[in-house]
């Protein structure tokens, strides 16, 4: 008798145990929920005045009180593509260098070493870029963009040092250890066999890497990419240092530009109309739910590439 | 006669050899080259940051409250004291909470509401920090009509959740399952089983993971601009603005003036110096601990 009871009290423990893990844990989702409707809420005085003018008008005058987010749009889009395009290839070359070229003990430094880019903090960046980055931009890197490719409107202007590539640089810096960390993940994951198969083939070392690892982890790779874009889109310190804070749509990668993220940070000081403000939490609703999106998409990929082939 | 006189397939093949080892020998010159790229920035980062930082950092640094414009001299010492503040009040809410969550999905991790609990986490880690501090602003700042310490505390304790939990759930799930499974054998109750033994015998790892995302969200500046605002002045309560080392590094960043942005590169070191030796000195535990469990 006494035995059954000791053990149900036993069940009990457990069950308020697991209750309280559950209750706080379900915190986490309600607290997803909560963002977004807080920010719905705190913007729908602009919500409701704009409605869809909002996304695809360029006006942006917070003294006539009109608000549209398009030109800050074109900035953060760009600004990330330009990340993805410098940022990838290096990070996914540099996965490659470290789980199929370098020794175990030149990748743990070598690893440690792209993992301390991300431990930077990104208002260290910003002050990098200010000081550093933006005056090579203007006085080398510019100019020589002018002289051999000015027939291109993307390096015609004025070189200002910073503006829209200068943030396209920090960027790609600032998720090279994300695309690396998350590929060399998936490099890892594709089964010694399929290296070994392509080598009985004959294959040299590069073309191992690039009919067996490269196309593999193709599905991988894409969503690390899309991971890397997810943090490019919401940064927002190092980007505000260097873009210029301009708001223009403008061809040209030296010009001065304004994202989404950006715009937040400069004007949250000078926001004293209610409607400013509902502009500005509208815009974080934005880039809530577009970095939402954009990461769901990594999650699958990123979630079907390891599914695929390693069978845990 | 094959050996006399070549066929053309074989010459063919000869060719296509040498072009194949030369793309192989080219591109692993452009793997190495890529990674010595992705390391430029950190180097030069760290460089800069300490030549025009070092300058900068003197007793007044350390004990003084910013001086007015024009003013030489003047420190940071307020906006050190906040970052530690916030740091503090920011850890309170997101280390239990984050711990928590990663207990429950290692150990009850199989179910559809643990799925969407893990969900919500790689949301959260993913959603800008900007955004957070939004959302605080909204829930906090808006009601009480002023910017606050607490405010600030609760965003950064909010963006520490989605690592602790990660690295938490990581961690627990090293644990072999004979471990568990003789712990539930010897009659001890299952949440005794995970706190005092499975838990209890991480806390270790754990601290490291606790650790590197204080870490992180000590050099945050974003979520706090609009929550903890800024201050000239010393930490005067919870409900009032407060100054913090990267707000400070942001602001003095900005200015016109060389005096402050010689402080903003000061502030940068002293920053950079905590984020690099908190990393390099858990990593180093940790590895010592992975080491002596494996041999």
């Amino acid at each position: 008798m006494k035995i059954i009871r000791k053990r149900r009290d036993i069940h009990h423990g457990d069950r308020y145990f697991y209750f309280l893990l559950k209750g706080l844990a379900s915190g986490l989702p309600l607290l997803l929920f909560l963002i977004a409707a807080f920010l719905l809420k705190a913007s729908w005085p602009t919500i409701n005045e704009f409605g869809a003018a909002f996304l695809f008008t360029q006006d942006w005058d917070p003294v006539g009180e009109h608000f549209g987010v398009l030109a800050f749009a074109f900035g953060t889009i760009v600004s990330s593509l330009i990340a993805i395009a410098i940022g990838a290839p290096l990070s996914i070359f540099t996965a490659l260098f470290l789980t199929e070229l370098a020794s175990s003990r030149v990748a743990k430094v070598a690893g440690f070493l792209v993992e301390m880019l991300a431990a930077i903090p990104s208002v260290v960046y910003g002050l990098w870029g200010i000081f550093v980055l933006a005056p090579i931009l203007r006085i080398h890197v510019e100019p020589f963009l002018g002289k051999t490719l000015g027939f291109l409107p993307l390096f015609q202007g004025p070189p200002y040092g910073v503006g829209m590539l200068a943030a396209g640089i920090v960027l790609a810096i600032m998720i090279i250890p994300t695309i690396t960390s998350v590929s060399r993940e998936v490099f890892r994951s594709v089964p010694q066999s399929y290296r070994e198969a392509a080598m009985a083939l004959g294959a040299t070392r590069w073309e191992v890497m690039r009919i067996a690892v490269l196309k593999t982890g193709s599905t991988g790779i894409l969503g690390a990419v899309i991971l890397g874009l997810g943090r490019a889109l919401g940064e927002t310190m190092a980007v505000t240092m260097v873009i210029g804070n301009r708001a223009d749509i403008s061809a040209s990668l030296f010009s001065p530009a304004q994202t989404m993220s950006s715009v937040i940070a400069n004007e949250y000081a000078e926001a004293t109309s209610a409607t400013h403000v509902a502009a500005l939490l509208e815009i974080g609703l934005v880039l809530f739910l577009l970095t939402f999106i954009v990461n769901s998409l990594a999650r699958v990929f990123v979630w079907r590439a390891s599914l695929g082939r390693s069978a845990r | 006669m094959r050996r006399t006189q070549p066929s053309a397939l074989s010459q063919l093949v000869e060719i296509t050899y040498k072009r194949r080892r030369l793309v192989t020998r080219a591109m692993m010159i452009v793997l190495i080259a890529a990674f010595l790229v992705a390391t430029v920035p950190l180097f030069s980062v760290f460089f800069h940051v300490v030549r025009q930082g070092l300058p900068a950092l003197n007793m007044d640094f350390f004990t003084h409250l910013p001086a007015p414009v024009g003013e030489a001299g003047g420190g940071l010492a307020n906006a050190l004291l906040g970052t530690i503040i916030l740091v503090v009040l920011a850890s309170v809410i997101g280390i239990p909470w984050g711990v928590v969550i990663g207990i429950f999905l290692s150990e009850y991790g199989k179910s559809r509401f643990a799925a969407l609990v893990r969900f919500s986490v790689d949301m959260l880690a993913s959603i800008p920090s900007i955004v957070i501090g939004l959302f605080v602003y909204a829930l906090v700042v808006i009601p009480m009509k002023r910017f606050s310490g607490l405010a600030g505390g609760l965003a950064l304790g909010i963006l520490m959740v989605p690592t602790i939990a990660r690295t938490t759930e990581e961690i627990l799930k090293l644990i072999p399952v004979h471990i568990r499974e003789a712990g539930l054998g010897l009659g001890v109750p299952r949440w005794k089983m995970i706190l005092f033994i499975i838990v209890r015998g991480s806390m270790g790892a754990i601290a490291t993971g606790v650790i590197l995302s204080v870490a992180r969200v000590a050099g945050e500046t974003a979520p706090l601009l609009f929550t903890a605002l800024s201050s000239r002045f010393w930490f005067g309560g919870l409900d009032q603005p407060i100054a913090s080392l990267p707000v400070q590094i942001f602001n003095y960043a900005i200015s016109p003036f060389e005096e402050w942005q010689s402080q903003a590169w000061g502030g940068a070191l002293v920053l950079i110096l905590f984020v690099f030796v908190t990393n390099i000195i858990t990593r180093l535990a940790l590895r010592r601990a992975h080491g002596s469990g494996q041999s």
